[in-house]
């Protein structure tokens, strides 16, 4: 703790922060740009002038740039020094001189850094004559919009694209004040953070695309926090709606889960609850041969009042996409006995696994943060980069981590950027991944190698046996595995905090054993390791932790006897399942209903079609791969006849007679039976506040306290205004009425302070600049941690994989725009997906004679598919790869062994 | 038999003149204060504006007839009609002319200080019923008020009676024959004229409603016809005072040339407008003010007057 | 006392001044070009809409009555996909006059829009356009903005250099 006096009042600071790092922590306002607090201090913008003095005695003081002046003990500074305040206005007043008059037309207007700014310096009137200077803009893709007139000359974007987030093809160009940002030519930007530009940008150099074709301003925008559902990370997210349709995602500060920044996906894949598949009205088919006809919340009702009878055989077919209340909801409706994840056996057995290690295992689960912190890393398996993205941005900052001493050895403060890159000299720490193809991190990988999903889980148990010392485990791979092994683990073993990375991505359960095996031998070695596992999509832990009946059971369950119902919750079962099995599946009942947000294959088939809310339109508490129950509440309410699924269930309880039904009026009621009836979700109740909950007797208002337009919006439908709805499932009310002040950090819907209109009024939550959130980090971890005696770790070790020479291994090759279901019904995301294809190796296809292109013919046990060739750098001999999630109708359970011949004529 | 029916035509000439010209002052008023504010009132709906009483008639009787579930419903009720019944009451002993008046009792005058003594009932439990917190202080305030100034009313009268030597209103009215009251009873008339206008809560004393603070006071929570009466019963407040100043210092239906009866109307009708021309000048006092007034001037005052008068009286033998 | 004398005797005396209520609406009254009445869209000398729904009216409207949807022309003009102002809400403050930045709204001196139906005060954007300038008769947003449309490039508006080679290495 150092004493600085701001004004001559003495504040206590943390040690090793410089001044605007503290002066914001404290409270005061200055103004900069340059600065972020994920990207620390460069000095680029001369924004956050103070004024220094030596001593007491000093009365002239010098100006020093705040962001680059530690606060030492006994710096003595002013803020409001008549000199740095013209200082700081002239600063403003120069870097407007070329900034156009366009805020009318600029999506970052009203929550813009630059206007924020400018305003608190008190410059108001241009002085510059002369002309302004201009530049052309160029395309960046469909997620990023590109305006350079509006520049500023911060930096922040190349720091954070190039720097931070690893891309290559965003730079600065030219030179004076010509200097330009943008790529060596119009293209779609590489980088799979791009989209955090929008934030990062100060002014709106870089807008959100897809905002712009229903722009809105942010004071209009209904907003409230939600989680985001594209993957199993669990990032926080803002959600923003205006006249019934969702606007924008933005990034939702959790100081141990995503901090700063989110993926593309995450931030562009909400297009799909806009979505022309939309579910938007009950229907149902009156006979088997006939067309689904659209009916009436109330009569469909009536219409399951015919067959959920007492005594009723019904089955139901969770979803991990959909939210623990939804799919207790379901285990409740049809019994726990007759209740499976819609999940396949392999993969339900892989997630079983991931269970078990996490809670059993002596190494706890990672949070994004954990991984950020870790100084060595293994990754064994995953493609985490478009698996799971935001977890490739944490170890990009984890690689610098260990290469961080140089600079705390030549005494140069961590916040000083620019100086801690040159004295790093793009060296980084130990990052180690082992993967069946070439992914993206490896550009920063300390050591790289490829290898089948068998030879990966024989390298963990390698390293797990190195590092304890030959004790347990395989011996461990010859030749270029072998040194890679041994590398990965004299890092891990001289890290403080190694961090394992593994999952389901590369389909084998040895692999997560491996994992685990390595991070018991860490935790045995006295390290404070952890472990992280990738899952595929946002509940599939919560799922996992809920039943271990998987859709192989289901399927038994429908073949053993007859059974009349089932009941399917968000769920595809044609992406599960091969197709004839699940047709199969679906004839031995006599009704099939399906409660569903988008027109998928299976609510095709369906009895009953039920229209369920997407995450944006219902609450509910997701368990993330951390074992983190974060609970995402509902932006807005849906047109029509669109209802939570918890809320269909509770009313076919109702209907089926049992006393739930009635009694489950609102999803807290839902929460506390669940915690009640399985004890691993005892905490999710402390998760968010509940539904009665009230600062000063008030709400927390959805819609920003300048929202407009309130007696205009359906005034074309009638001119009297509807009252606003109440919501009887969370503290927030769906309009501007409620308390305007901070809410609690579960409940925080937007981030606005008075004067701080962007995005960065952020600071002003958090307890200290980019510290935890004040009233601590949404979210309860439902894992506790294991014990070193643990039994779960003896297994198998697989043999080493061998090539065939007919076939191949056909593993998932993952791809963060296409791979996961439900964003891929956003138009954007849908174009930049690619189609199905098959990957193959170099070698692969020299041996089959193919090249690029070419068609193959690919035929498993009953299937078979003719598919495009795209070569695969890095896949080994003997493997080959299909896009994750992207084949059309059809499922092939991965990894598999299949045959390729090369089409002929084609 | 005859005689009934006399009697019986004067009680509805008198009664239908009243409740005419208290209607008639909805309209009179109106335009009144636009005279005197340079503008012109409601001149609208029939030859200048009269039939603008039928259409706010009609207005009043059609509109919601509501009763607030927290009000006491029967004093709620009850309340309007009792302003109405006791300024309806003292027409009864006003001498209009020689022949026109319902009856002479010996003790016409303590009759009308009796009844517009009970009309603070209908104001207190009407702001008492409705249950709410402006009709309340209304109703306390209109309680306090009245009971204060009824005392200095009853007062500045004693003057005129001990002149006349009778409660009677006819002979009252007979005994200024050679000279009208308002010479010698002055100071009489000008206590009686204040106390007149605080009796009928009228601006500039009419503190129990003060929309500008109690919304309006002790008719809050009144629509419809049950606020109507309210209003008739201002308006025949009104003129129950300007035909007793008229009675009692102005010599009543006295006059050269014309008949009585309208001598009578003439001088009434002079101090209505001069009522409305009080609305139109002054300003509301504070309730303090009003207070004070009452106890620290009117009531020395008055008591003077009933000196000065016995005085003399006694000194003339 | 003499003051409240006094203060009766010349209120008295009002009724003989002339009277200021004007007969309306057999008498108008004139009204001032800047009088606060129907509120109009205006359009640019060219002819193009002046609005580029920038929202700043609607939220400066203390009666929130003002509801639009900003969109954009394949020209890269931005205009109201809708406009729609609730006039039985409306108090006509001019707020929304005073937050525009393209001088696009405007309020006009006519107040005469009484409707038997409150309905029929609901005001679309083709209700609202008109097809002038309006009181501002040079003003032309999009000459100004450094945003290109259709017809004018970077570098083309008012007070700005030609667009910045980046390739070029000369100061």
């Amino acid at each position: 703790m150092a004493t600085i006096f701001i004004d001559n009042a003495p504040y206590t600071v943390k040690d090793g922060q410089n001044l605007l790092h503290a002066c914001l922590s404290l409270g005061f306002n200055i103004p900069y740009f340059c600065w972020h607090p994920a990207l620390h201090s460069v000095g680029a913008c001369r924004q956050c002038a103070v004024k220094q003095f030596r001593d007491e005695q000093d009365t002239r003081g010098k100006i020093v740039m705040s962001c680059m002046t530690p606060a030492a003990e006994g710096t003595r500074i002013s803020i409001d020094d008549p000199d740095v305040k013209r200082f700081r206005r002239s600063v403003i007043e120069w870097l407007m001189t070329n900034h156009p008059h366009d805020c009318p037309v600029c999506d970052e207007g009203g929550e813009c850094h630059l206007q924020d700014m400018t305003v608190m310096t008190g410059h108001d009137y241009r002085r510059f004559r002369f002309r302004k200077r201009t530049y052309r803009n160029q395309h960046l893709g469909p997620l990023v919009n590109h305006e350079m007139n509006r520049c500023i000359q911060c930096y922040r974007c190349v720091r954070f694209y190039r720097d931070y987030a690893g891309g290559r093809d965003l730079d600065v160009f030219a030179s004076h004040n010509h200097v330009f940002f943008g790529r060596h030519a119009d293209g779609v930007l590489d980088n799979e953070f791009s989209g955090n530009l929008v934030e990062v940008c100060p002014t709106g150099v870089f807008t959100d695309k897809t905002f712009k074709e229903h722009s809105t301003r942010k004071w209009d925008l209904q907003t409230a926090p939600t989680v985001c559902v594209h993957c199993g990370l669990g990032c926080n997210t803002i959600a923003g709606e205006r006249y019934g349709s969702l606007r924008r995602i933005l990034n939702r500060y959790n100081h141990e889960v995503n901090g700063y920044f989110i993926c593309d996906r995450g931030r562009f894949g909400y297009g799909f609850v806009n979505s022309g598949e939309r579910i938007r009205t009950p229907m149902v088919r009156r006979s088997k041969a006939g067309k689904m006809e659209p009916i009436s919340k109330e009569d469909v009702l009536k219409h399951l009042e015919g067959m959920l009878y007492f005594g009723a055989r019904v089955i139901g077919i969770g979803s991990p996409r959909a939210s623990l209340e939804s799919n207790f909801s379901l285990m409740t409706l049809v019994g726990r006995e007759h209740f499976f994840a819609g999940i396949p056996e392999q993969e339900q057995g892989l997630i079983g696994r991931i269970v078990d290690m996490l809670s059993e295992g002596p190494a706890p689960a990672a949070s994004l943060k954990d991984a950020e912190e870790a100084d060595a890393v293994l990754v064994l398996g995953e493609d985490i980069a478009n698996s799971a993205p935001r977890l490739s941005l944490s170890l990009r900052q984890a690689a610098l981590n260990k290469p961080m001493e140089i600079a705390r050895k030549m005494r140069i403060p961590e916040w000083s950027d620019a100086a801690v890159r040159t004295a790093l000299q793009g060296q980084r720490g130990p990052l180690f991944l082992a993967t069946t193809a070439v992914t993206k991190l490896e550009e920063i990988a300390s050591g790289v190698v490829h290898a089948a999903p068998d030879d990966i889980a024989r390298m963990g148990f390698g390293v797990a046996r190195e590092i304890e010392g030959g004790a347990r485990g395989a011996a461990l791979p010859a030749g270029e595995m072998s040194s890679f092994a041994r590398a990965a683990a004299d890092a891990l073993k001289n890290a403080e905090r190694p961090l394992v990375v593994a999952g389901t991505g590369c389909g084998s359960e040895a692999v997560i054993r491996a994992a685990a095996q390595a991070a018991r031998a860490l935790c045995s070695a006295g390290k404070e390791a952890r472990l992280l596992y990738i899952v595929p999509e946002c509940n599939t832990l919560g799922l996992g932790l809920m039943t271990r009946k998987h859709l192989g059971d289901a399927f038994r369950a429908a073949g053993a006897g007859p059974a009349d119902i089932v009941i399917i919750l968000e769920n595809d079962l044609f992406r599960r399942a091969d197709e004839t099995q699940v047709k199969e599946f679906f004839r031995g009942f006599r009704q099939v209903i399906v409660v569903d947000q988008v027109r998928t294959g299976t609510t095709r088939v369906a009895d009953v079609l039920l229209p369920a809310c997407t995450f944006a339109e219902s609450q509910g508490t997701y368990v993330s791969s951390e074992g983190r129950a974060q609970r995402s509440f509902k932006v807005y309410l849906p047109e029509g006849d669109i209802r939570e699924s918890w809320r269909w269930m509770a009313d076919m309880a109702e209907i089926a007679g049992r006393p739930e039904g009635k009694a489950w009026r609102n999803i807290d009621h839902v929460v506390k039976a669940l915690a009640e009836a399985m004890p691993v979700f005892e905490g999710i109740g402390h998760a968010a506040p509940q539904a009665g909950f009230r600062v000063n007797g008030l709400r927390i208002p959805r819609q920003s306290h300048r929202a407009s337009g309130r007696t205009a919006v359906s005034a074309d439908m009638d001119v009297h205004e509807p009252k606003p709805p109440v919501d009887s499932d969370s503290a927030f009310s769906f309009s501007m009425e409620g308390y305007e002040g901070m809410p609690p950090p579960a409940l925080i819907q937007r981030y606005w302070s008075p004067g701080w209109n962007s995005v960065q009024a952020l600071n002003k939550f958090q307890e200290e600049v980019a510290g935890p959130l004040r009233g601590g980090d949404p979210g309860v971890r439902l894992l506790a941690q294991g014990s070193l005696e643990s039994p779960a770790y003896s297994g198998e070790i697989p043999p080493p994989f061998a090539a065939r020479e007919d076939s191949w291994l056909l593993v998932p090759l993952y791809h963060i725009f296409g791979s996961d279901e439900l964003s891929t019904f956003s138009p954007v995301i849908a174009g930049l997906a690619p189609g199905p294809y098959i990957g193959i190796g170099e070698a692969d296809m020299k041996r089959l004679g193919i090249s690029e292109g070419d068609a193959v013919v690919v035929t498993l046990p009953g299937l078979s598919r003719v598919l495009p060739v795209k070569k695969i750098a890095g896949l080994p001999q003997g493997i080959a790869g299909m896009p994750a999630g992207l084949m059309p109708a059809g499922w092939i359970g991965l990894p598999a062994w299949a045959e390729m011949v090369k089409k002929n004529g084609g | 038999m005859s005689g009934m029916i006399e009697k019986l035509l004067i009680v509805g000439i008198v009664l239908g003149g009243a409740l005419f010209i208290a209607s008639g002052l909805i309209w009179l008023e109106r335009r009144l204060l636009g005279l005197w504010q340079d503008r012109y009132g409601p001149n609208r709906v029939g030859p200048f504006g009269t039939f603008q009483v039928v259409a706010d008639m009609i207005k009043v009787f059609t509109k919601e007839d509501w009763v607030p579930p927290f009000a006491d419903k029967a004093v709620f009720v009850i309340a309007p009609a009792v302003i109405v019944a006791t300024i309806l009451m003292p027409f009864a002993v006003i001498p209009f002319a020689p022949a026109l008046q319902v009856i002479d009792l010996n003790v016409g005058l303590l009759f009308f200080l009796a009844m517009s003594a009970l009309g603070v009932y209908s104001v207190t439990l009407a702001g008492w019923s409705s249950a709410s917190k402006y009709s309340l202080l209304g109703g306390l305030r209109a309680a306090a008020q009245m009971l204060s100034y009824e005392v200095f009313m009853g007062l500045s009268l004693v003057g005129v009676v001990l002149l006349s030597g009778s409660f009677s209103l006819g002979r009252i009215v007979e005994a200024q024959q050679g000279l009208w009251f308002c010479i010698p009873q002055f100071f009489g008339l000008v206590v009686f004229v204040i106390a007149g206008v605080a009796e009928t809560h009228r601006l500039p004393f009419d503190l129990p409603e003060a929309e500008s603070e109690l919304v309006a006071g002790f008719h809050s929570e009144y629509s419809g016809m049950k606020f109507g009466m309210f209003f008739v019963g201002e308006y025949l407040g009104v003129t129950l005072i300007s035909a007793m100043i008229t009675t009692l210092f102005f010599g009543g239906w006295m006059g050269p040339f014309l008949p009585p009866a309208v001598w009578f109307l003439i001088k009434t009708f002079f101090f209505i407008c001069f009522f409305i021309l009080l609305r139109a000048s002054l300003p509301r006092p504070r309730y303090d003010q009003l207070m004070a007034l009452g106890w620290k001037v009117m009531l020395p005052l008055s008591l003077m007057n009933i000196v000065i008068t016995g005085g003399i009286l006694l000194a003339r033998g | 006392m003499i003051s409240i004398i006094r203060t009766i005797w010349k209120v008295f005396l009002h009724q003989f001044r002339k009277r200021v209520t004007i007969q309306y609406p057999e008498e108008r009254a004139s009204l001032a070009p800047r009088w606060r009445g129907r509120i109009i869209l205006s359009r640019d000398p060219d002819g193009g809409e002046r609005c580029v729904a920038c929202y700043l009216c609607a939220a400066a409207c203390p009666v929130d009555c003002i509801s639009l949807q900003a969109t954009e022309d394949e020209n890269g003009r931005r205009y109201p996909e809708f406009f729609r102002i609730n006039f039985s809400r409306c108090i006509f403050c001019g707020f929304c006059e005073e937050a525009c930045p393209t001088y696009a709204i405007q309020l006009t001196p006519d107040f005469e829009m009484a409707e038997y139906n409150r309905r029929n005060l609901v005001y679309e954007k083709e209700d609202l356009l008109i097809s002038g300038p309006g009181k501002y008769p040079e003003y032309n947003f999009y000459r100004i903005a450094g945003l290109a449309i259709s017809g004018k490039d970077k570098g083309e508006a008012e007070n700005e250099s030609a667009p910045v080679d980046v390739k070029g290495l000369m100061p």
